[in-house]
């Protein structure tokens, strides 16, 4: 008895990590879905296994000349072991799609909050103008979107405790939402292999009350907002020579453009996102909207990432297209 | 290996020439048209790189005892993990099975005294050690740090490692797959002996026809996938580089698209000796026969269109991840078919516990748990979870280790004595396969749960809570490890001293058994009739003789 309980406080001393925290709304829906597939996973390889010994004893050979007796291919066992699988993926399929396609679209009402991936930190900055590196404070109870890009690599933004991982890619914005329901510290890990030093790209989430983020927010040095330090950009680089309202119509005003979707000279409609307000600065010709000139120079190697995403929240800021229809 | 071979002077139980006396001299080797010896050039080449690979493994799993990394940089740490995934991948999961037993038995199998194209078999090998010269010169002159799986912009641009020499390596090493498949396509197809119809065919040569069908449909795109690698790299051109309008996602979908299906080419040979082995020790007619062999080419065809699921949490569209999906699922059916029908193939038979035995029992087990775990990542809500940490490297060693190269061994012990003419010790080898079986599953199964705990995969620091899990994972290594070495011994052992292995050591059925062992540089000393279907124990087992 006593060695039995030795046995046991040591695994319990062990402590052993049989999963992570169940820290966000969608961690509890997945740990469902991955017990019904450890149960299947269970019953399957214990039949197998079971199946297996009970004939490697009951059939085992007895003499080297017996011969043993013929045993008929049966359809309705192939069916059956056909179909019976067929059925269980299925389940799975629909399970497992629904929870999919009800975790991938943020609600309307998340804070967003931008991550910037390089070898080999993680660089966040709040809408309110705070920046962190591989740490990320957030409220409980407020759902959250990240809005990512890389500078260098591919890199994985993947928070284990909220299940949730995205692939944060150069050139391009991923996006993925969390609405944390725990307070406390959890890791922030780097998933997708980005060279020497990828096992540091780590860092924390602070989940925090509401009252302990208000006072973090406000504590750290006062900056501008994303926004403003956008608009400081957009009058920097004379943005607004063409795209204001009084330079005579050289170029799409930006208020309201947000959203809303173009017709591009190359003919296909293009939702204003992210992506295009890139590409528009990027390479400015690819995608024109309306009847402009092509008059625009590129900012190709002007414009880091982290200017590029306070631009787009200057230009996020000016008003999307669902608020400017509503008015 | 091979020089061991040849001095076999002892003649076997039924003296005479066969293909290992029939000359001898390094010369002989090396310019061999007979596909029993470019099997055993083969045999003795991806055992070399297995131990490489295998090296790099056991010094990973050593490294990871400490959260900190115990042994190496993490620079070094990275250099491990790639040569482990690119050697034993490339240059001896995807070649150890076709081009071994695959090369030494098709013909014997189907009662032809050669394949198709015995020159096109013997470029072939020459093609593989090219490719495998440039990966192990890669790996000497500093090694690489990319993964086996080249993911740019990090290869491209960014690696200050020798990617150009493994990449070149891995495309040259694709021809030799192209041409195996080629010549097994049309030696299934023309060379088969009086009688031998489709439906007689051993499921082993069902299985490596379906192999070879993705050999040379898919090894193309890999061939020009990493060429393209190559030339983003030399020349700069925006292929991948989304700085200069490439697409790092084009990548990855052109090197799954050949991946996935690779993954298949390591586990179909694997299936077909797995049928081989049940057969022959439950002296049984295969449960299902046709359902057995047209699972093999339902894998083969579905394994093309299922490469999106590793691309789940990339930013791929939601619709496109439905499709994956629902292709992923679906490619689990035929493999649990299989399972089933090796399981039903037990009942009422005559069972006998041989160390092949042991290792396909071994592998039914383990391919299990790995088809079942595969549920898990074709589950798009799991996966995104599961995506990138130990979980993938769990499930794909149990499909690879348990699966694979559990069957490679089992395949080994079990034509070994036609092989080479020597039986080798049973003992030894059943407490090999225990030790195996033990080690693997110390190895990986903490690994399932290091996953699902969040632990990212080629990590060479980790956080302290992981350690336990690590230090079990390392153990099992270790043992695992021990379990490969004493076959390695006694199998070269046996080579020399083994007792003379006689025509048909199981009392197995097939037309391989029917002949000398080791078998005549001809094969059979007059074609044989084929009159009856694969397994057809009925009519007393057999006798060994």
């Amino acid at each position: 008895m006593g060695f039995l309980q030795f046995g046991l406080n040591s695994l319990a001393a062990m402590e052993i990590p049989m999963q992570p925290p169940v820290a966000s709304s969608i961690a509890e829906g997945v740990d469902q879905l991955y017990l019904l597939l450890t149960g299947i996973t269970l019953f399957f390889s214990v039949l197998i296994f079971s199946i297996i010994f009970y004939f490697m004893i009951k059939y085992r050979r007895r003499s080297e000349t017996e011969v043993p007796p013929e045993v008929h291919s049966s359809l309705f066992l192939e069916l059956a072991w056909t179909i019976i699988p067929s059925l269980i993926c299925v389940v799975l399929f629909v399970w497992s799609s629904s929870l999919y396609i009800r975790n991938a679209r943020p609600p309307a009402s998340s804070t967003e909050i931008f991550v910037i991936g390089k070898q080999w930190m993680w660089h966040l900055q709040h809408p309110e103008g705070p920046r962190e590196i591989n740490e990320l404070h957030v409220p409980i109870g407020v759902p959250v979107k990240l809005t990512m890009t890389s500078q260098d690599v591919i890199h994985d933004f993947y928070i284990p405790a909220f299940r949730i991982k995205k692939d944060v890619l150069p050139g391009r914005y991923s996006s993925i939402w969390f609405q944390p329901t725990q307070t406390g510290t959890f890791h922030i890990f780097c998933a997708q292999y980005c060279g020497t030093n990828h096992s540091q790209m780590i860092g924390w989430v602070y989940v925090m009350t509401p009252t302990d983020y208000a006072a973090w927010l406000a504590g750290g040095e006062k900056t501008e907002s994303m926004a403003q330090q956008g608009e400081r950009l957009y009058s920097q680089f004379g943005c607004g020579t063409c795209h204001s309202a009084e330079s005579g119509g050289r170029a799409p005003s930006l208020v309201g453009l947000y959203g809303k979707p173009e017709k591009t000279q190359s003919g296909e409609t293009r939702v204003v996102d992210e992506a295009l307000i890139r590409q528009a600065i990027l390479v400015p010709n690819s995608v024109r909207i309306g009847n402009y000139e092509p008059i625009m120079p590129t900012y190709q190697g002007q414009i880091d990432e982290e200017q590029m995403l306070q631009l787009i929240a200057y230009v996020k800021s000016l008003g999307s297209a669902e608020r400017t229809n509503g008015q | 290996m091979s020089t061991a071979i040849a001095d076999l002077h002892e003649p076997p139980a039924e003296s005479g020439v066969n293909y290992l006396n029939a000359n001898y001299g390094i010369k002989s080797w090396l310019l061999t048209l007979d596909h029993k010896r470019i099997a055993l050039l083969y045999l003795g080449s991806i055992t070399i790189m297995f131990i490489v690979g295998g090296v790099a493994a056991v010094l990973m799993r050593l490294h990871l005892v400490e959260p900190q990394g115990a042994l190496f940089e993490p620079e070094t740490y990275n250099k491990l993990f790639s040569t482990h995934g690119i050697i034993m991948v490339f240059f001896f999961l995807v070649p150890s099975i076709p081009a071994t037993l695959g090369n030494f038995l098709i013909p014997l199998m189907i009662g032809a005294r050669d394949v198709a194209f015995p020159k096109l078999n013997l470029l072939s090998w020459y093609v593989f050690i090219t490719g495998a010269c440039f990966a192990l010169y890669a790996t000497l002159s500093g090694g690489v740090d990319t993964g086996w799986t080249f993911y740019p912009p990090y290869s491209s641009l960014y690696s200050h490692t020798n990617v150009v020499a493994v990449a070149l390596g891995v495309f040259i090493a694709g021809f030799s797959s192209i041409l195996t498949g080629l010549n097994f396509i049309v030696t299934i197809h023309k060379m088969r002996a009086p009688g031998m119809t489709w439906f007689r065919l051993p499921l082993f040569i069902w299985a490596m026809y379906a192999t070879s069908l993705i050999f040379v449909l898919g090894t193309p795109v890999i061939a020009i996938t990493v060429f393209l690698l190559g030339l983003e790299r030399i020349l700069h051109v925006g292929i991948f580089d989304p700085s200069v309008g490439g697409d790092p996602l084009l990548f990855q979908h052109l090197f799954w698209f050949y991946s996935h299906p690779a993954v298949y080419i390591m586990i179909l040979p694997g299936m077909g000796v797995v049928s081989e082995l049940v057969t022959a020790f439950s002296r049984k007619k295969i449960f299902g026969y046709s359902f057995v062999a047209f699972s093999s080419l339902s894998i083969a065809v579905i394994s093309f269109v299922v490469w999106g699921h590793h691309m789940f949490v990339t930013g791929q569209s939601i619709y496109a991840g439905l499709v994956f999906s629902v292709l992923s699922f679906l490619v689990a059916i035929p493999s649990a078919v299989k399972v089933f029908n090796w399981t039903a193939t037990l009942y009422k038979g005559s069972i006998s516990y041989e160390a092949p035995m042991l290792y396909a029992l071994g592998f039914i087990g383990l391919f299990t748990i790995g088809g079942l775990t595969g549920l898990f990542l074709a589950s798009l809500a799991t996966d995104v979870h599961l995506n990138g940490t130990y979980f993938i490297v769990a499930h794909f060693h149990y499909v690879m280790v348990g699966g694979a190269v559990m069957a490679f061994m089992g395949g080994i012990h079990f034509w070994w004595p036609k092989i080479t003419g020597r039986l080798y010790p049973d003992y030894w080898a059943r407490i090999a396969a225990a030790i195996v079986f033990v080690g693997f599953n110390l190895t990986f199964f903490p690994q399932f749960i290091l996953g699902y705990a969040g632990m990212p995969r080629r990590y060479a620091i980790y956080p302290a809570e992981f350690q336990v899990l690590n230090v079990m994972s390392s153990a099992g290594a270790s043992i695992l490890g021990v379990g490969y070495l004493i076959p390695l011994i006694y199998l070269t052992w046996s080579m020399r001293y083994g007792k003379p292995a006689g025509r048909n050591p199981w009392g197995a059925k097939g037309l391989e058994w029917t002949t000398l062992s080791p078998p005549p540089t001809e094969n059979f000393e007059e074609i044989p009739i084929v009159t009856e279907d694969a397994y057809e124990y009925l009519v007393a087992g057999g006798p060994r003789v």
